[in-house]
């Protein structure tokens, strides 16, 4: 008969290697104590640095409380921040500009992705190198890039100005991208586009690079055309990828605040006013704490909500 | 062994009672936190003197001017040691003084014989007291400023672009007389050649993101009778910031840089400004005092080329109040050094030497001097400036209320948004809810 050596619990081998102070500790604990004692720090730090701002935020947006005048007798003022910033219209023509510049930049960092990917994908002569230039905007501060940008937009100097004026005759200082109140949206759409559109275009190489060729061979002795080959085997399969690619770009997008204060400053008037810059003026400038932290309440339930609801579709596409 | 351990314990408790070696005596330093810009270089230099006369010495902390506000505030909201002394902008004394940031400066003042009516009487309100009108001084007076106009006097003076203004308007070419003769030289110059070169009518502050426009709009609304609000019944603003004639000066401001501005100018402050008069692309700058010492001094538009005039009128005289007081910061652990360099700021000489620099000093010694004029070639129109000066809200919510009227003014001038009533009007009801919120108003 095998005689079979009992296994050692983790609290038993834990003891053997700690010094004796600690293991005559260590031996009186289950397992299950030992891996919260593991994971407590984690758990501490984040209750501090995540759940703890977060209560108190929330805690924040039902009082009048102002981070400048913390002398000032703190009063409860129930749902009235809420109230007001659901129906104040500046507010709304924030939430506007910045469902405008995601649903835009979504729109066309899918499209331009998908088809750098399709061609990084192919090999052609001078593939790694052309791969990497590609890829710079992606390395780049935003910071770098805004300011580069607004140099760029300049009417009287800036080359993008003269390349839209070579293409078109017109003259190069006769329109303002970052000054006109309907291009400077789009200036920002496309600043944003030209940074991140390798970043959507990774995400998607790896999804095709992870179909298998025999599918396509298989297709191919099926005489399936190309045509039917994209939208049968390469689109269903890539599908995932482009929506995790967009829940990314999304979420980044919803709170833009860096190359938009940057290149614009929320203007020509309230133009380029995303949520997020309105956030920043209430909270930091305003110094409106109680308002500004029921608005970024607001703003993280309906990231949070719509990311759920985004990530759920997600596994049913990934699950057929 | 015991020998030895008692020998040990001998030791250690030797140790523990000798004091520590006494560390070499570091000279003190303190800290003066200010906007970075020319005068700031000025006062680097005059600082000098300072440290040489007390031993202590003198770090700077210099923001940008867009980030300035925003830093500095955080700065003294989060009762930050950073800085000793503050040059804080006018609008702020209010809120420092409420919050307790800045340290009370009337008993220092007292004892050290530092007479306020030593001042010019609009710094002292300006830059010093809270409440308005009351004795309580938050700040010594460092550095008055205004806004006014620098011109290119070459081209002016050119007798083919005087004949050609002549036979457009009918008169001379000169420095403007009211803000209407402004518009009119800016559209003259705009687009014109000049030297084989294209050039714009003005420079003009349209800045939205800090508190450009409206720092801008101000010269034009109070000359034209915008009033923050009634006299006799303060908070009450409908009728005063909305009436006819502040539509009208407010519209003007529009027309000012739909006509005449370079390309591209959306977004432009003193920077902006300072960029555009010196690369020789306009003829008008608006811009603040404390450049003008530069300006005159830029090798390829300063000395002949450049003339400077005040803000001109056109209803009644207004200029937007600039410049600064100097405090001591309330969470100092430098305090007693940081008094020392007011006092020794505040006395005469330093404050001429201060001027020489090209600081704008607010001391009555140095601006009543009679030779005091034919200083500086702007020292005049300085002097006419500071006696019209207008300063916007200093109340503690003056940042709420300040980026109101950015927004509204930058959505109707360069954003095109509604009429300049409906401006006026919606700035109205944002002041108003600040007020209430204040309960100030109700």
């Amino acid at each position: 008969m095998t005689e079979i050596t009992p296994v050692p619990s983790l609290a038993d081998r834990l003891a053997a290697a700690s010094p004796d102070w600690v293991a005559r500790r260590a031996n009186g604990l289950s397992d299950r104590s030992i891996a919260w004692l593991f994971i407590a720090p984690t758990i501490v730090l984040l209750l501090a640095i995540n759940i703890f701002p977060l209560i108190w935020t929330i805690h924040l947006s039902f009082t009048n409380y102002r981070a400048n005048r913390p002398n000032a007798p703190l009063k409860s003022v129930g749902l009235d921040h809420y109230q007001s910033i659901l129906s104040d219209p500046d507010i709304w023509s924030a939430m506007q500009a910045t469902a405008h510049f995601v649903v835009w930049t979504i729109v066309l960092q899918t499209l331009l992705g998908f088809a750098l990917a399709w061609l990084i994908d192919r090999k052609f002569r001078g593939h790694a190198l052309w791969t990497t230039i590609i890829l710079i905007p992606m390395m780049l501060s935003p910071a770098v890039v805004g300011n580069f940008w607004r140099f760029l937009y300049q009417p009287q100097i800036g080359l993008f100005n003269y390349l839209v004026s070579f293409i078109s005759g017109v003259p190069p200082s006769s329109f303002e991208m970052i000054g006109s109140v309907q291009l400077a949206p789009w200036s920002i759409i496309l600043v944003d586009t030209w940074m991140w559109t390798p970043y959507v275009a990774l995400i998607i190489l790896a999804g095709l690079r992870s179909i298998p060729d025999y599918i396509y061979e298989a297709a191919e002795v099926d005489r399936a055309s190309k045509w039917r080959q994209f939208w049968s085997i390469t689109l269903p399969m890539v599908l995932p990828f482009i929506m995790l690619a967009v829940l990314f770009r999304g979420i980044e997008n919803f709170k833009m605040f860096d190359m938009v204060n940057l290149l614009t400053s929320g203007g020509p008037g309230s133009t380029t006013e995303v949520a997020s810059i309105t956030l920043k003026r209430e909270a930091f400038e305003k110094w409106r704490t109680g308002f500004s932290s029921a608005f970024a309440i607001i703003l993280f339930v309906t990231v949070f909500g719509l990311a759920n609801i985004y990530v759920k579709a997600l596994n049913r596409v990934r699950q057929r | 062994m015991k020998k030895y351990l008692t020998g040990a314990a001998a030791l250690v408790a030797a140790a523990a009672l000798v004091p520590t070696a006494p560390a070499f005596a570091q000279p003190k330093t303190i800290t003066l936190c200010w906007a970075a810009w020319d005068p700031a270089n000025a006062l680097v230099e005059l600082s000098k003197d300072f440290t040489a006369k007390s031993g202590v010495g003198m770090k700077f902390e210099f923001v940008p001017w867009p980030n300035f506000a925003d830093r500095m505030l955080n700065e003294l909201n989060s009762k930050g040691k950073l800085c000793d002394l503050m040059i804080g902008d006018s609008q702020w004394i209010g809120g420092a003084a409420e919050n307790s940031h800045y340290v009370k400066l009337n008993d220092f003042f007292a004892k050290e014989g530092i007479k306020m009516d030593d001042f010019m009487p609009a710094t002292v309100l300006g830059y010093s007291e809270w409440p308005k009108g009351t004795p309580n001084c938050w700040a010594l007076p460092a550095m008055g400023d205004a806004l006014g106009w620098t011109y290119r006097k070459d081209w002016f003076a050119r007798p083919d672009i005087q004949a050609d203004f002549k036979k457009k308007y009918g008169r001379d070419l000169a420095v403007p007389k009211t803000l209407a003769e402004l518009t009119e030289i800016a559209q003259f110059f705009q687009g014109r050649e000049i030297d084989g070169k294209k050039v714009y009518g003005a420079a003009i502050f349209t800045e939205r993101g800090s508190e450009g426009i409206t720092m801008g709009v101000s010269n034009f609304l109070y000359p034209y009778g915008f009033k923050y609000q009634d006299p006799k019944k303060p908070y009450s603003m409908a009728g005063f910031v909305n009436s006819a004639d502040a539509v009208k000066g407010l519209e003007a401001y529009k027309a000012l840089f739909k006509c005449c501005t370079p390309p591209g100018y959306t977004d432009a402050y003193m920077q902006e400004g300072l960029d555009a008069f010196k690369s020789g692309q306009v003829a008008l700058q608006m811009n603040w005092f404390a450049f003008f010492p530069g300006l005159y001094k830029d090798p390829k538009v300063g000395g002949e080329h450049i003339g400077f005039f005040v803000n001109p009128p056109q209803k009644e005289h207004g200029s937007q109040l600039g410049g600064q007081g100097i405090s001591v910061v309330s969470y100092s652990p430098n305090k007693a050094e940081a008094l020392a360099y007011i006092k020794w700021f505040a006395q005469p000489d330093v404050q001429k030497k201060w001027w020489a620099l090209g600081g704008y000093s607010a001391h009555k010694a140095v601006l009543n001097d009679p030779g005091f004029a034919k200083t500086a070639p702007f020292a005049s129109d300085f002097l006419t400036a500071m006696g019209e000066v207008v300063d916007f809200w200093a109340e503690p919510s003056y940042a709420q209320l300040l980026l109101a009227e950015q927004k509204r003014i930058h959505d109707y001038v360069v954003a095109d948004k509604g009429t300049a009533k409906e401006a006026l009007d919606a700035l109205i009801k944002d002041w108003q809810k600040v007020f209430k919120d204040d309960g100030k108003l109700n």
